[in-house]
């Protein structure tokens, strides 16, 4: 794989971009991790200074199609560890591997960041161009992606964030959570096999973090794998999988209902609990017979069925 | 400090018309010309900041709380009404400079204006401008590291740009320290942070509060507004939606959602279970209140006695 996109020329790169899925799934070499393996990190270590360790000895796969949730304090290494996942950084010791990919490979690494789609945290900071068309173009523009195409990739991408028929619009008249939108628009038109999203939602009031959120969701229910950064925790519950990184390690990994439920431990790791499992443990102190969860609509459940049982 | 907002309204355009008469570069004025019709990000406000009180600013984006703060030491004018200091009409330029030193505004995300080579210098920016005597300064800039955690001793002379992105919105809340002002405006103070330094970042406001400072807290958390403020204004289209203690403005969850805000997530909950026949009195609810009157209404262990107090449940 990586000897084709080294030489071929940069239309027919897309080409297999945009079955990067079927494609990587079929090319993964033997000694690598299992086939539908997207993300590899083993035994990782990175340090920016040479002195300090981001992480180190870091080991995490992400399969095909998975939804995860990566939380943790300030310097964590969350978002060190999501610029390894499309080459940004690569690592000092150990190895990473990205749809099979060493992302140390230098002949590697256009094929990996041209599938492995990242959003930032500032929605001005990825915003390129004064129209919207122009702005989500520009990614796959500068893959060389031929003009009929570019167009129908422009409309799809928009179409998938909830913004079509906006190609005309002026990109500085958007809200912030409209422009969050387009830049995810800008990564999707250049068909990425993984979304990246690092606090994505941070800068958003809750009106534009709810949609946000909704359009990660239907992405992920099309077959996008999602590595979602975030500190909200009613966004983290909406995940598949959910990993705790702390001090650069993996110290918790699970279901969102296994792993948002250990409060002492989350408070400990500076991580807050969803307010339904606060609510649920306040309750449980209290003498009330409920099982902790994750979700308002199960605690309402479980507290209506004990008002009427009594 | 008493801040007081009179009938303001404020539009970008009847800014441009404005710079227009001003006389300023043609060229501008074409590019404000363009400007899509009249548009008006404040919509006849009146309000007042009480001295000392902690008043929240509530809205979704686009709803006019930045425009609205910018007001609050003379950043922009109003285009109709007039804002005054304790009587004075910010729009007077010698108002406007003092009062730009009694009220501190930190904008979002501050450590993004951080400049200086030093931590010490970036605090003591704004106090040398002010041209203290440099053992002022010098006092001035110590304390207010010391507000926020930090030692001017240990970290005074490292560059801000080495620092945690949480230290460095620490020494950019200090740089606003060092003015000490009257009355503190905070735009989206805790934004990006953890919880952990959100919490932390929290307790520090709150202390600025009890120690007699007026804050203006801008927020997209009901429940930070909810557990700190007392009073919240709620803006909705460049207009007072609501205003009154959170217990007032929380009550109606419905009409909160109409203009794009939830109520905070103790308050929502109550109301679900409300309506499915929980005896729920309180006006508002935080977590410890809410949990003692439901093991109350279930007749749970000795829920009722556990409750933290009687009151409005900010215990």
């Amino acid at each position: 794989m990586t000897q084709r996109s080294e030489n071929a020329p940069e239309a027919a790169v897309i080409a297999e971009a945009a079955e990067a899925t079927e494609v990587v799934a079929a090319a993964v070499p033997g000694e690598a991790a299992a086939p539908d393996t997207f993300v590899d990190f083993r035994d990782a270590a990175f340090t920016y200074d040479g002195e300090r360790f981001v992480f180190r000895d870091l080991n995490l796969t992400v399969p095909q199609g998975q939804f995860l949730c990566l939380l943790g304090g300030n310097g964590s290494g969350k978002s060190t560890l999501a610029k390894h996942i499309n080459a940004l950084l690569v690592p000092d010791e150990g190895a990473v591997e990205v749809f099979g990919c060493d992302t140390r490979d230098a002949e590697s690494t256009y094929f990996i960041r041209s599938n492995a789609g990242l959003v930032f945290q500032n929605p001005d900071d990825q915003i390129v161009a004064s129209l919207i068309e122009n702005d989500v173009a520009f990614g796959p523009e500068n893959l060389g992606v031929p003009n009929p195409e570019l167009r129908e990739r422009v409309t799809r991408a928009l179409a998938e964030v909830g913004l079509q028929g906006f190609e005309k619009h002026e990109t500085n008249a958007l809200s912030g959570g409209q422009k969050q939108r387009v830049a995810i628009a800008g990564v999707l038109a250049m068909d990425p096999a993984i979304l990246i999203l690092d606090e994505a939602t941070a800068m958003l009031d809750p009106r534009g973090r709810a949609g946000l959120l909704r359009v990660v969701r239907e992405l992920h229910a099309a077959g996008m794998t999602v590595v979602m950064i975030t500190h909200y925790m009613e966004e983290a519950a909406q995940a598949e999988r959910v990993v705790v990184l702390d001090g650069g390690r993996v110290v918790l990994d699970g279901a969102p209902e296994d792993v948002l439920v250990r409060a002492d431990e989350l408070r400990a790791l500076s991580l807050e609990v969803p307010f339904a499992c606060r609510l649920s443990l306040a309750l449980r102190a209290a003498g009330v017979p409920v099982a902790p969860c994750i979700a308002d609509d199960d605690l309402k459940e479980e507290l209506c069925a004990l008002r009427s049982s009594r | 400090m008493r801040l007081a907002f009179e009938q303001v309204s404020y539009s970008y355009a009847g800014a441009a018309s404005r710079k227009k008469k001003a006389g300023k570069k043609e060229k501008r004025q074409a590019d404000w010309g363009n400007a899509p019709g009249e548009v008006w990000a404040l919509r006849n406000v009146s309000l007042t900041v009480e001295p000392g009180e902690f008043l929240g600013v509530a809205g979704h984006t686009g709803s006019g709380k930045s425009t609205l703060i910018q007001h609050m030491n003379g950043l922009v004018h109003p285009t109709e009404g007039r804002v005054t200091a304790d009587g004075a009409d910010l729009v007077d330029k010698d108002v406007a400079v003092s009062v730009r030193q009694r009220v501190g505004l930190v904008f979002q995300y501050p450590e993004n204006q951080l400049f200086a080579n030093t931590v010490y210098d970036d605090v003591a920016y704004g106090p040398r401008n002010m041209k203290l005597p440099e053992d002022e300064v010098d006092r001035r800039v110590r304390e207010a590291l010391l507000l926020v955690g930090l030692d001017a001793d240990e970290i005074g002379e490292r560059s801000p740009f080495d620092l945690s992105g949480g230290q460095q919105r620490r020494v950019a809340f200090a740089g606003v320290l060092a003015m000490e002002p009257e009355v503190l405006v905070l735009d989206e103070p805790v934004a990006g942070l953890d919880p952990l330094s959100r919490a932390d970042f929290l307790a520090l406001i709150a202390s600025f509060h009890a120690s007699g400072m007026t804050v203006v807290m801008v927020s997209h958390s009901m429940e930070d507004l909810a557990a700190l403020a007392d009073r919240i204004l709620v803006l909705s289209e460049g207009r007072v939606f609501a205003l009154g203690t959170p217990a007032e403005v929380f009550a109606d969850a419905a009409a909160l959602k109409a203009v794009g805000l939830a109520a905070p997530a103790p308050q929502t909950f109550a109301s679900a279970l409300r309506e499915a026949g929980f005896p729920l009195p309180r006006a508002l609810y935080d977590e410890a209140t809410l949990a003692a009157d439901i093991a109350a209404a279930l007749g749970c262990g000795d829920g009722a006695a556990s409750a933290p107090d009687g009151g409005g449940g900010r215990g």
